[in-house]
């Protein structure tokens, strides 16, 4: 075969390849969506941290601010010491709530900062003080279940509980819902 | 008498076992020669780089119709196959993310080099076995050109330039495969597909990963199809032999060391 050919078809070959790995990139990973600027980071400290993961998104009323960059055990402490790293672009009051939130029922969890009205600003290797742990469900179905025991049983007819009934029926239509879930 | 018979046959099929493990270990003694050696001689191939192109047409670009039309079809069974699973959990939006990393991390980089071993790999075997059959590796020694720099070296290396090449492009057809039946014939949102794709596929840890797979096969299945097509017995029936035995080792070469890199790249 002539060798001008075999140039062109072995150039259509690797720019294919090279398309590809760019189509890969762009359209199906998340080097686009990832990209966030230059970073401060902050520490947060949470008794539970559940199954948070490094790399886990750090959002604020929803919009992807920053990641999670490490987590480590506190020994002294006995507490998960989460490191983020923030976006420059945007600034928190100091006393910024932290909490861990989970992504719907069983997707991934996620650190959300909520804004606090203090006028001075996060900076680089401060510590965010005001934290909120993961929920856990084992822990919220036995509290449930051990509120419910304690209840005394009631047909409506109580006189020193007018709300609560309702306040058991809508619990109780959680728990019918829990029950249903495929898990 | 009989005890004697029972020792006889009891050290015939020791030393049957001893043949066949020395054999076996000679072979990849030599194998790994031969890789050496290619790696010695890649300089001196280099500097004729068209032979290099050449071999990356024929095992390439040749390669492209059945990797393309594979891979289109491996993701549209696997949009199918997910989508009937991930339905019953009510999450079918994350077909997107089942088929993309199915495809990048494991059946991209493995379909790949499979096909790979029996479309390209057998017939850089049965050439090369053809080659020698013929003493024409031996002409190529008698006038002083090194079968090894114009022969093994350039084929060696258009095999590992292409396998990623190909591995890339069947991930990428594959995700298209998917996404024709999962958006336009189920009826999977549009948006949500690719966005949980995006959100959930890490270019590092996925796509460059597979990337690192497909050249580690790319290595391996090129090598044992030389190594078989330099080694075979010049005979009709050595060269048939050493093909077959090329599709065989590279398929289950390439499957374990799928196991070994998966353990290793999931730890970090």
């Amino acid at each position: 075969m002539d060798r001008t050919t075999i140039d062109l078809w072995v150039g259509i070959f690797v720019a294919l390849g090279v398309a590809a790995l760019l189509g890969l990139a762009m359209k199906v990973g998340n080097l686009t969506s990832s990209q966030i600027g230059p970073t401060y980071s902050v520490t947060a400290a949470f008794e539970n941290v559940g199954s948070l993961k490094p790399r886990a998104p750090v959002k604020s009323a929803g919009v992807v601010v920053g990641r999670v960059d490490s987590i480590v055990f506190d020994s002294k402490k006995f507490e998960a010491l989460v490191t983020i790293n923030i976006d420059k672009r945007y600034t928190f009051p100091k006393d910024t709530f932290a909490n861990i939130y989970t992504a719907g029922l069983l997707g991934e969890q996620y650190v959300g900062l909520e804004a606090g009205g203090e006028e001075d600003a996060l900076k680089n290797g401060d510590k965010i003080s005001q934290t909120q742990d993961a929920i856990v469900l084992e822990k919220m179905i036995s509290q449930f279940l051990f509120s419910k025991a304690s209840e005394p049983k009631s047909d409506g007819k109580e006189a020193d509980s007018s709300n609560k009934p309702t306040e058991a029926k809508a619990t109780g239509v959680k728990e019918t819902e829990l029950g249903d879930a495929p898990f | 008498m009989i005890k004697s018979k029972l020792l006889n046959s009891l050290t015939r099929t020791l030393s049957g076992i001893g043949y066949r493990m020395i054999e076996r270990i000679w072979r990849l003694g030599a194998g790994a020669r031969l890789f050496f050696l290619t790696i010695f001689y890649s300089g001196e191939s280099f500097k004729r780089f068209h032979l290099t192109l050449r071999e990356i047409y024929f095992t390439g670009v040749m390669s492209l119709l059945i990797i393309v039309v594979s891979a289109f079809f491996v993701g549209m069974v696997l949009a199918l196959q997910g989508y009937n699973t991930l339905q019953k959990y009510g999450s079918s939006e994350a077909i997107g993310v089942l088929v993309a990393l199915s495809l990048v991390r494991e059946l991209g980089p493995v379909v790949t080099a499979l096909l790979f071993a029996g479309r390209a790999g057998t017939a850089i075997t049965a050439e090369i076995g053809l080659m020698k059959t013929t003493e024409q590796l031996s002409a190529m020694e008698m006038m002083a050109v090194n079968p090894i720099a114009r022969v093994i070296a350039p084929r060696f290396w258009a095999g590992v330039i292409s396998m990623p090449i190909l591995a890339t492009l069947f991930s990428m057809v594959g995700i298209l495969g998917g996404y024709i039946v999962a958006v336009p014939l189920i009826g999977v949102d549009d948006g949500a597909f690719w966005s949980q794709m995006q959100a959930n596929v890490d270019f590092r840890l996925d796509i460059v990963n597979g990337l690192i797979k497909s050249l580690v096969f790319g290595v391996a299945c090129t090598m044992i199809a030389l190594f078989e097509g330099f080694d075979a017995p010049p005979t009709a029936e050595g060269v048939s032999r050493a093909t077959t035995r090329t599709v065989v080792i590279s398929s289950l070469t390439v499957l374990a060391l799928d196991f070994v890199l998966t353990s290793f790249m999931l730890v970090i």
